[in-house]
């Protein structure tokens, strides 16, 4: 290689000998603009893309919801059983349960992996504001995680209501409709957010992952094996409280008759990601990189 | 500009860098020097608000870095190699960095074409060697055509070429009029790059001057003189001469003198009245290596001991000689004289034993002083110098060129 000069115009090169009242100055040819979120996303949406793992989670995804899915329906279509009064949408939930790591696993990446590669360090020095690189990994995660989810949720509600027409089951209402694909994309999208928030905080991705798919799996376990009678009310609040209990509650069946009902489990993911995100701010604000 | 003042940071009970202030000015390049582990890394991640300061500021054209507007138009930064996801092409990862700032993407391209990188730009970054991470590192800091530019070891890593164009390349830039800031521990590069230093070590401020002044300040240059060996009387008589003239003189390990304090024509005119014939009367400049080990010899953390295999080795047979130990391991080997003021009063240069003009009072146990001076023979005896066979000893250049400068160069 020779030895390349960067495309500079000349400046005057008058150093000074001792230090003056005026140093040399260099002006770049290149607009300076004013950066704001719209940069930072772009930013983080490229680099979204351009790493292999964003393609491996979601294509796992995807096979997963859809491939249960279909195969769920498939199952249920083809035995004689009677689904009169029941809903079809309700099988979409199997793919989705198993579908969520993979979610999870992404929305940790995103932020964990750039302190496992010292990535970190570069994009902080690039953009001073922390909150607003944080702010936009946020947008183009939940972007991401939402639209995938619901093109896969969606194509499996429709194929479900077309399979299983002819066992009974009953043809969904516009409300069901939209929970059993907006409300449980949202839901899966504001799970992830928060691994994302978690992976923040944490900094480390094995750790971060195995954090979120503990707080998933870990009260349904504890509440299966409750079996004291002093502890019941702990177990129900577990069981209905859990994870993926509260998955089901959009698809209208539920582990219990109390416990959170409607849209109720948006609103709690909706508030648990923001205090975790708010909590993720301040510490990325305040601890050194 | 950069400017710190007051510069502390603490990592639990440990102080990374102590009460650090300096000025880093525009139009030259400041080279920042300091054994492994003196804060040199800790100082540049605190000028780039990548951590806090316990206390006192740093700030880059007066602002602190977190505050300016559009930083990475300003200050651009190589903090190291490996600060990548390997995952991602060359080509992307500087990408994401444009579009980050708002530099338009066709100067990814370019950059990428200034540091030789165009054939790997779709590369993932994880098969790169810690050259080609270097100069990825290097058009990252490029990318924002900034006016403050700082490289934390820019030259690790790279190829004789590369190290070529890395010096050029800050010359360049500092000669564009923008601020150029850049850590090393390859002595000989900054004597050839640098125009000013920074030296720090046990985070401490130890010296900020030029290049030459700090050459000349810690580190003398000094006079070859060589006798017969055939007539080691006359040796004697003439280290009797010099010293008496006001010289300086030590002996080196082949049997050669070192003498500082004298210009070569009083040497030459003491010999000749001595009646003592001279093989060899040249003039050597201290390097700049030699002036930063004098500094820095008590501030260094980390220093590599003798390797004993003790209780491994089998007993050596009657009659063998044991192994020559790696000069420079144990205790430090023979450092460049001192600077000609300090002389008078410690003419043999034991580390430490000459003040540091420029270096700032050290609280905490400050190795230096108490340390003996080891590493400078025994100037008594210089007849049985040669005889033992260099154990702890920076050689000097041998006889067959004695013009040529200790500067490595």
């Amino acid at each position: 290689m020779s030895t390349p000069q960067p495309p500079m115009p000349q400046a005057a090169p008058d150093r000074p000998a001792a230090p003056g009242p005026s140093f040399p100055s260099y002006a770049s040819p290149i607009p300076v603009v004013r950066t704001h979120l719209g940069h930072a996303i772009a930013s983080e949406w490229t680099k979204m893309k351009s790493v292999r793992s964003t393609m491996w989670t979601l294509g796992v995804f995807v096979l997963l919801v859809v491939g249960i899915g279909l195969l769920a329906g498939a199952v249920v279509a083809g035995s004689p059983s009677d689904l009169s009064g029941e809903n079809a949408l309700s099988l979409g939930l199997f793919g989705l349960l198993l579908g969520s790591m993979c979610i999870i696993t992404l929305g940790v990446l995103t932020t964990a992996s750039e302190y496992g590669t010292g990535m970190v360090r570069t994009t902080m020095t690039a953009c001073p504001s922390r909150g607003r690189v944080l702010a936009a990994k946020a947008v183009v995660f939940f972007l991401v995680a939402f639209v995938v989810t619901l093109v896969s949720s969606s194509l499996v509600a429709v194929a479900h209501v077309a399979l299983l027409e002819g066992n009974g089951a009953e043809d969904p209402t516009g409300g069901e409709w939209l929970k059993a694909t907006v409300g449980i994309s949202l839901y899966i999208a504001l799970l992830g957010l928060l691994s994302l928030a978690v992976g923040s905080i944490v900094r480390h991705s094995a750790g971060a992952i195995t954090l979120m798919i503990g707080a998933v799996l870990a009260p349904l376990v504890i509440a299966l094996f409750m079996f004291a009678q002093s502890l019941a009310g702990v177990r129900q609040a577990l069981l209905e409280y859990s994870i993926p209990n509260q998955l089901s509650v959009f698809y209208t069946q539920s582990l219990s008759e109390s416990g959170p009902s409607g849209w109720d489990p948006l609103w709690i993911a909706l508030g648990v990601t923001a205090v975790v995100f708010a909590g993720a701010c301040a510490l990325l604000e305040k601890r050194d990189v | 500009m950069i400017e710190a003042v007051g510069l502390t940071k603490r990592y639990g009970d440990k102080t990374a860098v102590y009460n650090l202030s300096f000025q880093v000015r525009p139009g030259a390049v400041t080279g920042f020097l300091g054994p492994n582990g003196s804060g040199k890394s800790t100082t540049m991640r605190m000028i780039l608000g990548l951590d806090n300061p316990t206390s006192g500021r740093v700030t880059i054209g007066g602002y602190p870095y977190r505050k300016l507007p559009n930083a990475p138009r300003q200050v651009g930064a190589l903090i190291d190699a490996k600060a990548v996801h390997g995952g991602r092409s060359a080509r992307n990862h500087l990408l994401s960095l444009a579009q980050l700032s708002g530099i338009p993407a066709r100067r990814v391209d370019e950059v990428l074409g200034v540091v030789g990188l165009q054939d790997v730009a779709r590369k993932r970054s994880r098969g790169f060697s810690l050259g080609m991470g270097q100069r990825l590192g290097i058009a990252a800091a490029l990318l924002g055509d900034p006016q403050v530019l700082l490289f934390d070891e820019p030259v690790n890593g790279l190829d004789p070429e590369g190290i070529l164009w890395v010096r050029n390349l800050m010359k360049a830039l500092a000669a564009e009029g923008r601020t150029v800031f850049v850590s090393s521990h390859l002595m000989s590069e900054m004597a050839l790059t640098a125009d000013h230093l920074i030296v720090i070590g046990r985070g401490q401020l130890l010296a900020d001057m030029s290049v030459r002044d700090f050459i000349s300040a810690n580190s003398a240059g000094f006079a070859r003189v060589r006798t017969p060996d055939t007539e080691p009387h006359l040796r004697e008589k003439l280290s009797l001469a010099l010293t008496e003239a006001g010289g300086q003189v030590l002996p080196e390990q082949d049997g050669a003198l070192r003498v500082t304090g004298l210009a070569l024509p009083r040497i030459s005119d003491l010999a000749h009245e001595a009646g003592v014939r001279l093989w060899e009367l040249s003039p050597h400049q201290a390097s700049l290596e030699e002036a930063y080990m004098r500094m820095t010899q008590g501030v260094v953390d980390y220093r590599s001991t003798a390797d004993q295999k003790a209780g491994l080795q089998q007993p050596l047979p009657p009659g063998a000689q044991p192994p020559v130990p790696v000069p420079g391991q144990g205790q430090p080997g023979w450092y460049a004289p001192p600077p000609p003021q300090h002389a008078g009063a410690h003419p043999y240069g034991g580390p430490g034993a000459a003040p540091q003009p420029y270096a700032q009072p050290v609280p905490q146990g400050q190795a230096a002083p108490a340390q003996p001076p080891a590493g400078a023979p025994a100037p008594a005896v210089p007849a049985a110098a040669p005889a033992a066979s260099a154990p702890s000893s920076v050689s000097p250049a041998p006889v067959t060129d004695p013009t040529k400068s200790e500067d490595a160069r």
